[in-house]
Formats: C-alpha cells, structure tokens, sequence
C-alpha cells in the first residue's frame, strides 16, 4: 500500500518537473522570437508614423495617426517599380540559365564517360575555394572595354556559370540508377533524350532547391549590381533601396516604409513556404 | 574495321560530353578561370584602365605590407569575426530549444528564420534606425533601463564594430540554427536512452553524446563561416561606410575603394590574392585538424 503512493508521488513529482522545463523552454523561446520579430514590427511601426512623430520618447509603437502616404512618397521617391522589374528579370534569367548550363554540365560529370572528366571536375572543385573578390576585378574591366557596365549583359552573365550548381547537381545525379540510362539507349533515346526526359524529370526536388537560393541569393545580391550599375535605371532593388537611403538619409518614416516594400514580398512568399525553405537549406548546406 | 568502329565510339563520347559540358565551360572560363589567371597578373601592376598598364613587380605587396590602413582593416575583419564562435553558440542554443516534441514548435521556427531569407541593404537599415543614437529603439530602451549615456553606437569607434556585429548575429544565426537542428534530429535516440540507462546527467550527454555527433556541422559551419568573414562588405557598406575614421572598413571594403572608387587595379587586385591566400590557409588548417578526427568525418 505504501509501495503505490510513494510511486504515485514520485510519479506527480516527475509530471511537475516535465511541467515547468515545459514552461521553461516555451519562455526562452519567445525571448528569442521576440528579438527577432522587434525589428521587424519597430520598421512597419516607423513605415506608417507621422515624420515628427518619430522623434518622441518614450518611442510609441502605435502610430496615431496612421500615415499610409510614406508608402506612396517613397514609391515615387526614386524608382521603385523600375527597381522591381530589374530584379525580377535578372534573378529569373540568372535562376533559368544557371540550371540549364549547370544541369548539363553535372550530366556530363556524373552519367557520360569522356577524356579528362576527373580532372576537369577537379578543376571546378578546385575554383569554388575562390573568392568572387578575385575575379571581380578582370571581369570588370572586360565588361568596361565591352561598353556592357550599366546593362543587364553586366547584372546577368558572370551570374548564369557556377562551379557550386554543377557540383550539387552532378551529386544528386549520382544517386539515380543508371539501369534507366541504358533501357533508354536501348530504345533508342539519345543522350540529349535521356537528359531531357529522365534525369531532370527525377530531379525536381534538386533544381527546385538550388533555383530557390540561385533567385534569393541573386535577389538579395549587393556588391556585383553596385559595381556593374550607374544610373538609377539599372539598379536592382537592394542596391536601389542604399541609393535611396543616401538622398534621405534621416527621413526615417521614408526609409521604414522603403525597407517594408522590399522585404514584404520575401518574407511573405517564405512564410507561405516555410517547410520547403528548411528542406533546402539542410540540402544545399550540408548534404549537397 | 573493328579498330575504326571503337575509335569513332570514342570520339563520338568525347563530342558528347564536351557538348554537355560546353555552355558551361565555356561561361566558366570566361568569367573564372582566364579572370583568375588576369586577377593574379593585374596584381604585379599598376594600372588605372584609361593609361597603358605598367609592370611594377612586388611593388604592390611591398607597399601592402607597409601599409598602416591595410593592416587595420584586416584586424578589423578579424575582429568582426568575433561574432562567430558567438553566433554558433545562440544558434545551437537555439536549435536545442527547438528540437522538442512541443505545440508551435514551427512557429518560432519559422519566425528565427525570417532574418535570413531579409534583404541584407533592408535588414542594414532597419538596425542604423535602432541605433540611432537620440531617438533609436535601443538608446530608448537603455535609458528606460537608466543606463543615463547609452553608447553612441554607429558613431562610435568604439561602438560600431560591436554594433555591426549584432546585426550579423541577429541575421545570420537562424540559418547556423537550421543546420544544427538538421544534425541534432540525425543523432540515433539509442544513444541518449544508452546514456541515460547509465545515468548520466543532461550535462554529461550533451559532452559525450551531442557535441561528437556535431563534429562535421560545426567543422561546416567554422568554414563557411570563416570564408564569409573574410568577405564582409554589405552591412558595413551601408551602415557605416565603412567609419567612423575607418573603424568599420574591411578587406573586402578596401578591395571595393581600391579597385572601384579610386581605379587602382593593380593594388587592388594584389590585395584580393592575399585575401584569397588567407582564406585558403584557414581552410587547410581546419581541413587538417578535422582529418585528425576522420572516423567522424567519413561517416
């Protein structure tokens, strides 16, 4: 009898326990989310603030009266549409084109057997230790001499061949059955054929993920758009969003809403997105 | 007859593969492989683009290494990677906290990665607003706190290293935080259940059980994390420009005035090979220290 309730009690003590490192962890959590959420909420909170009020403390995070006009100003401040449409049309063409060229290239890697296969393919491991600083410089100057500094040929060509792409890509390739290649050259299909229509066909998971980051990275992309762009019609948005930060340096409601338009649209297609973006990253990060 | 017909087989398998391989060996020589070659030539000259280049030797690596500037900014880039060995350990605190059968577990982490998938300029931005020294979130909430003379954050030289540093761990830890929690969910159950048969405490499965199974996501994240270090432009760019009096300007920073502000190729170029230089030899360093521990990485 004794045995049962010293049981029970040790049993109510462990449910108590598992009841408060409960509460414990959900406490640390939020601590975290709520540092990462503040910055977010304090620009939309500034975005829609009166351009007096932002100077008062203690700082308000209601704006009273809402000001949704700072969205339209700083639309029309600079060219944001333009801006838009630059980076859409280079991150498309550089996602498209970097899975085509690539895609070939890891065919070639991982299902045909040709002279200095190996080597090359060492070759392009061996540049993906290099720093885009290195080459930047000579591409540069060749654009220059081309007349192409200013001009999409600049923002989407250096963009479209990566050794990294070729590497994920001929990886995943390796671990499809080459059984299908040779039924395929059986029934007569040409290499082309079994690339088109059996290789890429299986691997949608893979280009999926690598199109994701190849347009998020080229979206976000700073430094090679800041070099290779001068008027305000080529900039693509990130670059555009500093130049704009440059002519209203202190008009902070303008900045906010600025800020605001151009993370909006990736965060809100990341959010609907969520589970493919963590799939990815734990494919291109580590395994890829 | 039989000679021939293989010897046709073979061409016919190199036309092939250098067909597939063409359109993206062809991009790649053109913008990696002869720019490395031009890079490394550019940096034994001087040249401004407009008059004929010049061969001036080591010139450039003599003037680096007596350049005061040069040296700062490669301690300031040191500096900033402070942040990492920081940032490793929010995101595996993180990771650990998130890797519990609880309600709304996705929530949050949906939310810990929101700053990673941000526009680097806008995140840039976004934090010189709450580091405004008079009127910024932060020095309002440290007041509030009654710190009376909060930092003077951006315009600080003091301050701004370690300010742009937080943005860095506020922006990047989310994406070390996924790659942990990917690793921590590949660890077998037996083995904690073995441990704690044992009775070992939480403490002594995290030492003999957790941290030898993250072996190789910390050996990947050390690197890539040391590789973007080296990199570090962006944030500074925009934030600081690089100040105040330089107390935020990078190698990269540098590299990026050299070439692109002032239309010194040469030096410039000279500059990114001993970055290059410098990266290479930390990854062969911690290549060989991790091959030290091959069991693990070979598995």
């Amino acid at each position: 009898m004794a045995q049962t309730t010293e049981y029970e009690l040790l049993k109510k003590k462990k449910k108590t326990y598992e009841i408060i490192k409960k509460i414990a962890i959900y406490v640390f959590l939020s601590v975290i989310g709520i540092t990462m959420l503040v910055p977010f909420l304090w620009t939309l909170s500034t975005s829609l603030k009166e351009a007096g009020s932002v100077f008062s403390y203690p700082p308000k995070w209601i704006p009273k009266p809402f000001v949704f006009r700072n969205y339209i100003d700083a639309w029309n401040a600079v060219p944001f549409g333009r801006f838009f449409i630059n980076s859409i049309i280079v991150s498309t063409t550089v996602t498209f084109g970097q899975l085509f060229t690539a895609s070939l290239a890891a065919f070639a890697f991982a299902r045909l057997e040709f002279p200095f296969r190996n080597k090359l393919f060492l070759a392009y491991l061996a540049t993906m230790m290099i720093p885009g600083q290195v080459t930047m410089i000579p591409v540069f100057i060749v654009l220059k001499k081309l007349q192409w500094i200013d001009t999409y040929k600049a923002l989407i060509l250096p963009g479209i061949f990566t050794a990294y792409g070729t590497f994920m890509l001929r990886q995943f390739f390796l671990n499809i059955p080459k059984d299908l290649d040779e039924s395929a050259i059986i029934d007569g299909c040409s290499y082309f054929g079994i690339y088109w229509r059996i290789i890429l066909p299986l691997s949608k998971p893979a280009l999926a993920t690598l199109g994701t980051f190849v347009f998020l990275g080229t979206w976000n992309d700073f430094m090679w758009p800041l070099i290779v762009t001068n008027s305000m019609e080529m900039k693509t948005l990130p670059v555009g969003l500093a130049s704009f930060q440059g002519m209203y340096s202190t008009e902070w409601t303008l900045l906010m809403a600025a800020s605001v338009i151009v993370l909006a649209p990736v965060l809100i297609v990341y959010i609907f997105n969520q589970r493919f973006f963590v799939r990815g990253i734990v494919m291109t990060g580590i395994k890829g | 007859m039989k000679l021939f017909n293989t010897k046709s087989k073979t061409l016919n398998r190199i036309i092939t593969g250098y067909a597939f391989l063409g359109p993206n060996i062809i991009g790649f020589c053109i913008f990696t492989f002869f720019p490395v070659i031009a890079s490394f030539m550019l940096a034994f000259t001087e040249w401004d683009i407009l008059t004929p280049i010049k061969f001036v030797g080591l010139n450039n690596f003599i003037r680096l290494v007596q350049d005061r500037d040069f040296w700062y900014y490669l301690y300031n880039t040191l500096f900033f990677m402070l942040a990492i060995p920081i940032n490793m350990c929010v995101s595996l605190a993180m990771a650990m906290l998130l890797n519990q059968k609880l309600k709304g577990i996705v929530i949050f982490r949906t939310i810990y990665f929101m700053p990673v998938v941000s526009s680097m300029v806008a995140v840039a931005l976004v934090w010189r607003w709450i580091y405004n020294s008079d009127f910024g979130l932060l020095n309002s909430f440290l007041h509030w706190i009654g710190i009376k003379t909060p930092p003077q954050w951006l315009s600080s030289t003091i301050w701004s290293k370690p300010a742009l540093m937080i943005v860095s761990i506020w922006q990047g830890t989310g994406y070390n935080m996924l790659l942990y929690l990917a690793a921590l969910q590949g660890i077998p159950q037996e083995l904690y259940e073995a441990a704690s048969i044992d009775g070992a405490s939480w403490w002594d499965s995290f030492k003999n059980v957790t941290w030898p199974m993250l072996s190789f996501v910390n050996f990947f994240i050390i690197i890539t994390s040391i590789i973007s270090g080296f990199q570090a432009f962006g944030v500074q760019y925009v934030m600081t420009e690089g100040g105040p009096a330089g107390s935020t300007t990078t190698i990269v920073y540098y590299i990026y005035n050299n070439a692109f502000q002032w239309f010194k190729m040469g030096y410039a170029s000279s500059i990114a090979w001993v970055l290059f230089i410098m990266m290479f030899g930390v990854t062969l360093i911690q290549w060989k220290a991790m091959e030290k521990k091959t069991h693990i990485f070979y598995q």
